[in-house]
């Protein structure tokens, strides 16, 4: 329609305008049209002047001058004028269009209300899911450690083992440290066995067991903390081990101490000695979360670097401050080239050899692969939530195919329709992605909460603006992927043809149907996948809990009852007290076992060299065995299993032979091919072995525990912490209840909140794994429901739309059993093609989890088996439903209705 | 005779609740009505035509005047009716309560 034939007045209506989207002029010809207006309106000036008697000339004067300005900066103006109002013209008709395609869209979805709400609760779910997942990795990857430039800093392990007790150092190596290296700012550490410092705090009578870290003085100021009151520790009160300072932890400030502001300065009492608050610590600062996973530390002591303490072997954890501009390598050839050195000073003690790594990579490093995993998952989910949500509107634009046609026809252009669709996809996860905020709202404050999982940083686990920006953007996106399908559709059909057909099948495109049946196809594949990932952590889990632990944990509760300093001290005075809590714990009702020892599995460890005697070994490949301390009973109160000789025995001590209970590994590694019964050990001192023990799984249940040596209680003085480990049947509340009131004579401070089962032992080491296997579970169940939801969404509307055919079929003859059969025929068809598909994809994906696996292979027949059967399965539910609905068709009804 | 400002607005809306006309028709209308007093440049009231649209208030269209030359036809929207509405209104109170005030006469005059 060009400008010159439109009728004079009124022209083009707004309406029309707006509907066959006649576009605003572009700024050049907005210009060239204020100068053609200009000029008509100065020959109309003109023209009326001489009409009036003017001469030509005076006539044109007479015009400029009205004009008001000189004709060039008038024309100027007028243009730039135009210009802006083009401007302002079109922003305003995008403004008004998309109010109007808003409208539009909530009307056409109020309408479609089951259509609307299952579909914005499967974009919640997916998005809520995905971005939970995200502000996981946001916490533990991407947001810096809470710490002054975390960059710098740098785990410092001496040797390469995982163990903790393998990546301590000694006293001397850290002092070498300090006077050698250059690389470093500096380099501060903890005590790295610090449950064996547990302090008992008395507080109105009751006792509640803190466990408090020794570190180094220069341990905050290095790691840039701040404490919130007070301050750090002096050099003075980090000189020696009689210092009485400690600092607070925010949380145990906050509890115990109702965030007392002058706490500064005051006197607590700790294992009944008065100890003085020098600070407290920022609540920012969790040294749980970063250092010591699923533990609560409550208070800060400081660990001197003094000759005693470099005498008890490997014990601080050191971590480093780089120089700026110093870099890892440097640093390590640095220490590789100092390391020599520093060994070879003090040839009677511990080795060093240092290596590096940044903190970070030491505190999330062994989850990495595991969040790797779970964000490929989410990502898979949400793939199927596309997939899902394109077939859903697909399936919809199939039927609104008229409406859309009559838009055309009326002369909406296919941009507007195009652009009408993506409004009303963008709409709904708009939606889904406000519903999905509030479940990933809720479901990082769950994983935050999650205090039990062994999980590092999970307490820093919250919705960021980064975290806020990802879920906008992928609804966004969202959005546009699963409303563009339907939106191309539009492309494809011609408006004739809609408008010509009126039937119910022939209207159904063949590019149509092949592109739901496409993105079925691949939600089955998808899900195919997730199930086989999630079936595989699931067999690794139970594979896990089924491994010989090596003791029984049910019925088993552990107390710590660590006598006062004094008992410590004295060696007759200790040995009675372990006597007299035995004596006075067995006599309780239920008790059916009961002994001591010096930790607990799947706790901290410590580590010796050990040989069997007369034997000597190569350098560097001395044995090394983990050091129990046990009592009497150990064997039966623990579950453990004997295998030759005899459990620790109360006659064990100092006037009887120093004897040994070793463990199976010990025994093959010690004295090969032999019986080790009656051998002696070169432990502490010559110690014959006198039993030896099935493995314990020590370290964690997917590792095999190393050579272990149980020392009897009664015949060595190192003893740094008492367990007290009773079996019996009786719930461990009330059993430590009744234990505490038994043991008052001798320990009246003895703590409850230190009461633990082993059964809660075993469950939080394996809380990672259960973490990430219930969270890949839930997905891959998510994607079945999804598929199901899939398959019948396409399968029923295959059925609604053959009603005529099948009733045809059925007038001639066919019966209900036919056709029900067909149609699972064709679901099954369906199924069989994803699942053949998935089935390779997975195959592929698993063998990337194989490091999440154990016990498992990456191609275990049994998990793919069932993932088939599960997914042909939910196939055949999903197409029962329609199918049955088939069968049931009058094909009368179904003539007429045509 | 000068004008208020924000009231060249409203006459032209006025103008143009006639019908639709292209901006020489609107001066000579409103030179007409006004019997010359108002003092108006040409290129001002050009350029109000162009805010009034930006605003919405009209819209324009090409077309042919009466005396065969191509021209910009302006006509008033319906935001635009509903602006004179209100805009008049107001002018009209402004205008009688100052006539009200000035043409008291006073006991020293």
């Amino acid at each position: 329609m060009s400008d010159q034939s439109s009728a004079r007045a009124g022209g083009v209506r707004d309406g029309v305008r707006r509907l066959f989207r006649i576009p605003p002029h572009t700024p050049a010809l907005a210009a060239a049209e204020a100068s053609d207006e200009l000029r008509a309106f100065l020959d109309d000036r003109v023209e009326h002047l001489i009409a009036r008697g003017m001469s030509p000339e005076a006539a044109s004067a007479e015009a400029l001058r009205r004009l008001g300005s000189p004709l060039g900066d008038a024309r100027e103006q007028l243009r730039d004028s135009a210009v802006a109002r083009e401007r302002t013209v079109r922003k305003r008709q995008w403004f008004e269009e998309l109010a109007q395609d808003l409208r539009f869209a909530v009307r056409t979805l109020r309408r479609d209300r089951i259509f609307t709400v299952s579909a914005i609760a499967i974009i919640a779910l997916g998005l809520g899911a995905s971005a939970t997942v995200f502000s996981v990795a946001d916490a533990l990857l991407v947001r810096p450690l809470p710490f002054r430039d975390p960059d710098q800093l740098v785990w410092m392990a001496n040797g390469t083992e995982s163990g903790m007790t393998d990546q301590t150092s000694q006293v001397n190596h850290l002092q070498a440290l300090h006077v050698q290296d250059r690389l470093f700012a500096d380099v501060a550490g903890y005590f790295a066995f610090y449950g064996i410092g547990d302090a008992s705090l008395v507080r109105n009578g009751d006792a509640i067991r803190l466990s408090s870290v020794p570190v180094t003085q220069n341990f905050f100021p290095m790691l840039g903390v701040q404490p919130v009151l007070g301050r750090s520790f002096t050099r003075e009160e980090s000189a020696s081990d009689t210092t009485n300072a400690v600092m607070l932890s925010y949380t145990l400030w906050q509890h115990e101490f109702a965030s007392d502001p002058t706490i500064v300065g005051k006197s607590i009492t700790l294992n009944n000695a008065p100890q003085t608050v020098v600070g407290v610590l920022p609540s920012t600062f969790d040294f749980g979360s970063v250092f010591a996973p699923g533990t609560r530390i409550d208070l800060f002591v400081p660990f001197p670097l003094t000759e005693a303490k470099d005498r008890q072997g490997n014990t601080l954890a050191l971590i480093g401050r780089l120089k700026p501009g110093a870099t890892m390598a440097a640093a390590a050839a640095e220490l590789a080239a100092l390391a020599p050195g520093i060994t070879a000073a003090h040839p009677d003690r511990n080795a060093f050899t240092p290596h590096i790594s940044t903190l970070r990579t030491h505190v999330v490093g062994q989850i990495h692969s595991a969040l790797v995993m779970l964000a490929f998952a989410v990502g898979t989910v949400m793939l199927i939530v596309c997939a899902n949500l394109s077939n859903l509107l697909l399936v919809r634009a199939t039927a609104r195919r008229k409406e859309m046609a009559i838009r055309a026809a009326l002369g909406a252009g296919r941009r507007r329709l195009v652009r009408q669709m993506l409004t009303e996809s963008v709409l709904l996860s708009a939606a889904g992605a406000a519903m999905g905020l509030m479940l990933t709202l809720l479901g990082t404050r769950a994983i935050a909460r999650l205090q039990t999982v062994n999980l590092p940083l999970l307490s820093d686990v919250h919705v960021d603006a980064l975290s806020f920006a990802f879920i906008v953007c992928l609804a966004l996106l969202a959005g546009l992927v699963f409303g563009m399908a339907p939106a191309l559709q539009l492309s494809e059909f011609a408006v004739h043809d809609a408008l010509k057909t009126s039937g119910r099948g022939s209207t159904d495109s063949k590019r149509g149907r092949w592109m739901r049946t496409a993105l079925v196809v691949s939600e089955i594949a998808l899900a195919c996948v997730l199930l086989v990932g999630s079936g595989l952590l699931i067999r690794s889990f139970l594979k896990l809990l089924d491994v010989d632990l090596g003791f029984r944990p049910d019925m088993v509760t552990a107390i710590r009852i660590d006598p006062d300093q004094d008992v410590f001290a004295s060696q007759a005075r200790f040995v009675a007290y372990v006597n007299e809590a035995l004596r006075l714990t067995k006599a309780l009702p239920g008790v059916q076992a009961a002994a001591i020892a010096d930790g607990l599995p799947l706790g901290r460890n410590r580590t010796w060299a050990v040989r069997a005697q007369g034997v000597s070994y190569k350098e560097g490949q001395n044995p090394v065995a983990y050091i129990r301390l046990a009592t009497d009973g150990i064997v039966s109160a623990m579950g453990m299993q004997l295998i030759a000789g005899r459990d620790i025995e109360a006659t064990d001590d100092w006037s009887s032979e120093r004897v040994v209970m070793i463990n199976e590994t010990a025994a093959h590694r010690l004295w090969p091919g032999q019986d080790a019964i009656g051998k002696i050990a070169m432990i502490d001192t010559a110690r014959r072995v006198v039993g030896v023990v099935r493995d314990v799984r020590h370290l964690s249940l997917d590792q095999v525990s190393g050579l272990e040596v149980y020392i009897p209680y009664r015949q060595i003085r190192d003893y740094p912490t008492v367990d007290l480990i009773v079996r019996s049947a009786l719930p461990a509340a009330p059993l430590a209840k009744s234990i505490r009131t038994a043991l008052a004579p001798i320990a009246p401070n003895v703590a409850l909140n230190e009461v633990q089962t082993l059964g809660q032992i075993v469950d939080r080491s394996v809380s990672p794994r259960r973490f990430f296997t219930m969270l890949l579970g839930a997905f891959a169940a998510f994607a079945l429901a999804l598929a199901l939801f899939g398959i019948y969404g396409v399968i029923s509307y295959t059925v609604a739309h053959q009603q005529q055919e099948i009733g045809v079929r059925m007038a001639l003859g066919a019966s209900q059993g036919i056709v029900q059969r067909q149609i699972l025929r064709d679901t099954l068809e369906l199924a069989i093609v994803g699942i053949v598909l998935g089935t390779g994809a997975s195959w592929i994906v698993a063998r990337l989890l194989r490091s999440q696996l154990f016990g498992v292979s990456s191609t275990d027949p049994a998990t793919f088996i069932a993932m088939i059967a599960v997914v042909t399965g939910v196939a055949l539910v999903s197409g029962y439903l329609p199918a049955r609905r088939a069968s049931r068709i009058d094909p009368c009804v179904s003539f007429r209705s045509g | 005779m000068a004008l208020l400002k924000g009231t060249l607005d409203v006459l032209v809306l006025k103008t143009l609740s006639w019908g639709p006309m292209h901006g020489f028709e609107i001066t000579a209308w409103l030179e007409q009505r006004s019997n010359g007093r108002l003092d108006v440049t040409d290129a001002a009231l050009i350029q109000a035509l162009h805010r009034l649209e930006a605003r919405g208030l009209l819209s324009a269209e090409w077309g042919e005047s009466k005396n065969g030359r191509r021209a910009r036809y302006y006509k008033l929207t319906a935001d635009g009716k509903a602006h004179l509405r209100t805009e008049s209104a107001a002018l009209i109170d402004y205008v009688h309560a100052l006539t009200t005030v000035l043409s008291t006469r006073s006991v020293h005059e």
